[in-house]
């Protein structure tokens, strides 16, 4: 019987074992969801483009707005992390494969399976055959239990798949990176992405079992009676917030950590000098982690908490500042006097450093609860959180697909187009959400199909860097097609970049299928 | 006994993950279509058809895949291909994966401390809801339990030195019969070994039968029910999913009676046992606390 790259493509994508081929699915899958939740923006986009309404209805509106954020967050940005993982994971660590392979690919199969629900939804919606969910990624009750359409349902249970899909895939990396390192490799010789991953991993698995357990409270709410989020059965809807932001405070580290660790990987790789800080960026990214679990009520600044409470969430909010100050300064410190070049890897990671900065200054002044009364749920949450999410978070992602691509086909990618490619989604990531600081801080709310009039210009030129950045993204596809199908290009080296350094870079490119099979020694 | 094998073994292909998917997506459309007709509110008008032919035939196939995947590793052990690192990693999995369920439960444990300590009390006016109860329901008193919705549904509380404390009972003892089940089965004791875990898994059986019996007791004398308020949501969400479960607990430990039957299981090759034996204490764990704070506190 043969088996990897000797069986049918078809039999190979569905049955195999292998952390490779898993991690190629799972960035492709990401890739197609990055794109469909891209289109949704480009609704949602249009028709914000000039106040009044144009082209949807508000119902339809909404419910792009909660597709665009669950398919982003739970299909685009959460699997391209996990296929990275995957495929670099067992690399860096001198591991012949994921530790769980079986595990493995239940936990990639079950993701097309839970998105086909949803996106089952969101085609019945576009033919007018009822409404896909419309209460936002946050779907609080009860816009969600007593006020949710039918398909909530579907959605509920397509939200557990996804938690089983990510609590599966956790316990693969946490135990790859326990058990399968190398001879020599001790925890503080791991690369900083098997690091941060670590530490996502085990984030994953304490917080998706809370989101599985209020989606489980909504839908018991919805038919079977219950009172959790009803007050007039002793409940509190603000208790769904408590439950879902305990979730979702780790859930937004979750899709940050990983891009922590690609940059510490690339800046060095590109400066030529190794990383600044070691050991610090380590126990910065445990802090993090563990603030993470303190802070979730900050989302919540206005639902009437107690004054002590607003203000333990507030210091506790601001504190997370200081490690991730200490990485900030870390990666600047290793450019410092590097012998830097600026290959297409590079462009993005310092554009990450910069924009996440953005980011995270934005995150620093909502974490104000006095101040925060006045940008809640304004433009100015919806910037903040796209400077970290697409100029932080996706763009750490880009830089780590051009960064290991060479690795994983064998072959250079198109570096003139990968570096236009690179231009055009910097400045119009930038044109599409930093006047949304600007219509937030002047009082335009988020979530809403109009505007008043005075919004009208800083929305249009949104609206045109919106569609300028979906664009710049066919950029992307078609190099990663140039690479990997066309294959042109010229051959990759084993080393592939010169100052790059971890064990992947030790294996031939691209790297064979089964990665390790005797254990290097680290020394 | 042969020698173990070094080499990490990665198994070639499975075709068992992809199909645990598909009846994963067919049970929980069906869950999800089944659901609707019992809602009887008038969110959704859905007559449950489709959901009550999916979900059952989701079910099986779970129950199906189960067995073919297991099957599948059960012949890798017993054709000795697992090497003493994969028994690690099989360790390790197992250990996080109690751990999500444990947070599984802090959820639901979560839910039930803060309505008791904050909601409750803020509905009957202390601190910060001296409004809320001002304009919403100026009459209703906080309590815990609560007997008296602020919407007026009444019910009666469960007490704990009856049924619970039985169960408890049961519960520890069975914790440590199986503990000794384990000793036996590491000593190659195997009546004992039997012995054991058949008496693990009556008092299993037992607990679950007097389970049902206070649930038809609080549905039928104390007017304790899912809609009776957030004291009847908490009790049922917390014991129903512990009694969920015992069931898989002693599901897990029926397939090991039968593997142990079979001679599959040696003093040092049982990993399996020692699995469902952990999850079984975690059941045991969280009854206990659920003792505490559900019906005693």
């Amino acid at each position: 019987m043969g088996h990897g790259p000797t069986q049918p493509f078809i039999k190979r994508m569905f049955t195999t074992t292998n952390h490779k081929d898993l991690g190629a699915l799972y960035l492709i899958f990401a890739l197609i969801m990055f794109l469909v939740g891209g289109f949704f923006a480009l609704v949602i986009r249009a028709e914000l483009f000039a106040p009044g309404l144009q082209l949807v209805d508000p119902n339809f509106f909404n419910q792009m707005t909660t597709l665009h954020g669950l398919i982003m967050v739970f299909g685009a940005v959460m699997p391209a992390f996990v296929g990275l993982a995957n495929y670099m994971v067992p690399l860096m660590v001198g591991a012949p494969d994921m530790a769980l392979p079986r595990l493995n690919n239940w936990s990639f199969w079950i993701l097309p399976f839970a998105f086909g629900i949803l996106i089952f939804a969101a085609i019945k919606s576009f033919l007018g055959m009822g409404d896909a969910p419309n209460f936002g990624w946050t779907f609080y009750a009860p816009l969600s239990t007593k006020f949710g359409p039918e398909s909530t349902d579907f959605f509920i249970f397509s939200v557990h798949m996804m938690g089983v899909s990510s609590i599966m895939g956790a316990v693969n990396v946490i135990v790859t990176i326990f058990n399968m390192r190398a001879p020599g490799m001790t925890l503080m010789k791991m690369p900083l992405f098997v690091w941060t991953w670590l530490i996502t991993a085990f984030l994953l698995i304490a917080v998706m079992p809370v989101l599985a357990g209020v989606v489980t409270m909504m839908l018991t709410d919805r038919h079977f009676g219950t009172s959790f989020f009803d007050a007039a059965g002793g409940g509190d809807p603000v208790l769904f917030q408590h439950i879902f932001w305990f979730f979702g405070h780790p859930e937004v580290y979750i899709m940050i950590l990983p891009s922590f660790g690609i940059v510490s990987a690339i800046i060095p790789a590109f400066a030529r000098k190794p990383l600044f800080g070691y050991a610090s960026m380590v126990y910065a990214t445990a802090s993090i982690a563990f603030l993470s679990f303190l802070v979730w009520a900050h989302h919540m600044f206005t639902v009437g908490l107690p004054l002590a409470g607003n203000l333990f969430y507030m210091y506790m909010t601001m504190l997370i500042a200081v490690p991730t100050g200490v990485k900030v300064f870390n990666w600047v410190a290793t450019m410092w006097k590097g012998s830097m070049t600026f290959e297409t890897p590079m462009l993005f990671a310092i554009a990450f450093v910069i924009l996440f900065t953005i980011g995270g200054f934005s995150g620093l002044m909502l974490a104000i609860a006095p101040v925060d009364q006045q940008y809640h749920d304004t433009y100015f949450v919806v910037a903040h959180f796209h400077y970290v999410l697409v100029s932080g978070a996706v763009f750490s992602i880009m830089a780590a697909v051009y960064y290991w691509l060479p690795k994983w086909v064998g072959r250079m990618y198109n570096e003139k187009l990968a570096k236009i490619h690179f231009w055009f989604s910097l400045i119009s990531v930038n044109v599409l959400f930093f006047p949304m600081h600007f219509i937030g801080l002047a009082g335009m709310p988020r979530r809403y199909a109009d505007y008043a009039v005075q919004f009208a210009d800083w929305n249009q030129l949104a609206s045109i860097g919106g569609f300028a950045f979906g664009l710049s993204q066919l950029i992307f596809v078609w190099v990663i097609i140039d690479c990997c199908v066309l294959k042109k290009g010229e051959k990759a080296t084993d080393q592939v970049w010169e100052g790059a350094e971890g064990l992947e870079w030790t294996l031939p490119s691209p790297a064979p299928y089964h990665s390790f099979t005797t254990p290097p020694v680290v020394k | 006994m042969a020698e173990k094998p070094t080499e990490y073994y990665v198994p070639e292909s499975s075709p068992w993950p992809f199909l645990t998917a598909m009846v994963l997506c067919i049970t929980a459309v069906g869950a999800a279509s089944f659901v609707q007709q019992n809602s009887g509110s008038s969110i959704t008008n859905n007559d449950g058809t489709m959901g009550s032919i999916l979900l059952p035939i989701g079910i099986v196939g779970i129950l199906l895949m189960m067995f073919l995947w297991f099957r599948d590793t059960v012949k890798e052990s017993l054709n000795n291909m697992n090497s003493t690192q994969m028994d690690v990693s099989y360790r390790m999995g197992m250990l996080w994966f109690i751990f999500s369920e444990v947070m599984f439960f802090a959820a639901f444990f979560g839910a039930l401390f803060y309505v008791r300590w904050l909601a409750v009390p803020w509905l009957g006016g202390a601190g910060e809801g001296a409004m809320t109860h001002e304009l919403l329901w100026p009459d209703f008193q906080a309590m815990w339990p609560l007997e008296v919705t602020p919407g007026g549904d009444t019910t009666q509380a469960m007490g704990p030195w009856g049924l619970p404390f039985i169960n408890t009972v049961l519960l520890v003892t069975s914790s440590f019969t199986l503990t000794w089940a384990h000793h036996a089965l590491v000593k190659n004791e195997r009546g004992k070994l039997i012995g054991n875990l058949i008496a693990t898994l009556i008092l299993g059986f037992v607990f679950l039968f007097l389970q049902v019996e206070e649930y038809i007791h609080a549905y039928t004398e104390l007017g304790l029910t899912l809609d009776a308020g957030i004291y009847g949501s908490t009790f049922f969400m917390l014991t129903g999913f512990h009694g969920m479960h015992v069931t898989i607990g002693a599901i897990m430990l029926t397939v090991m009676l039968i593997r142990i039957l079979r001679g599959h299981l040696t003093s040092d090759n049982h990993f399996a046992f020692e699995a469902a034996a952990w999850y079984w204490h975690f059941v045991d764990v969280v009854w206990l606390f659920l003792f505490v704070v559900v019906y005693w506190m």
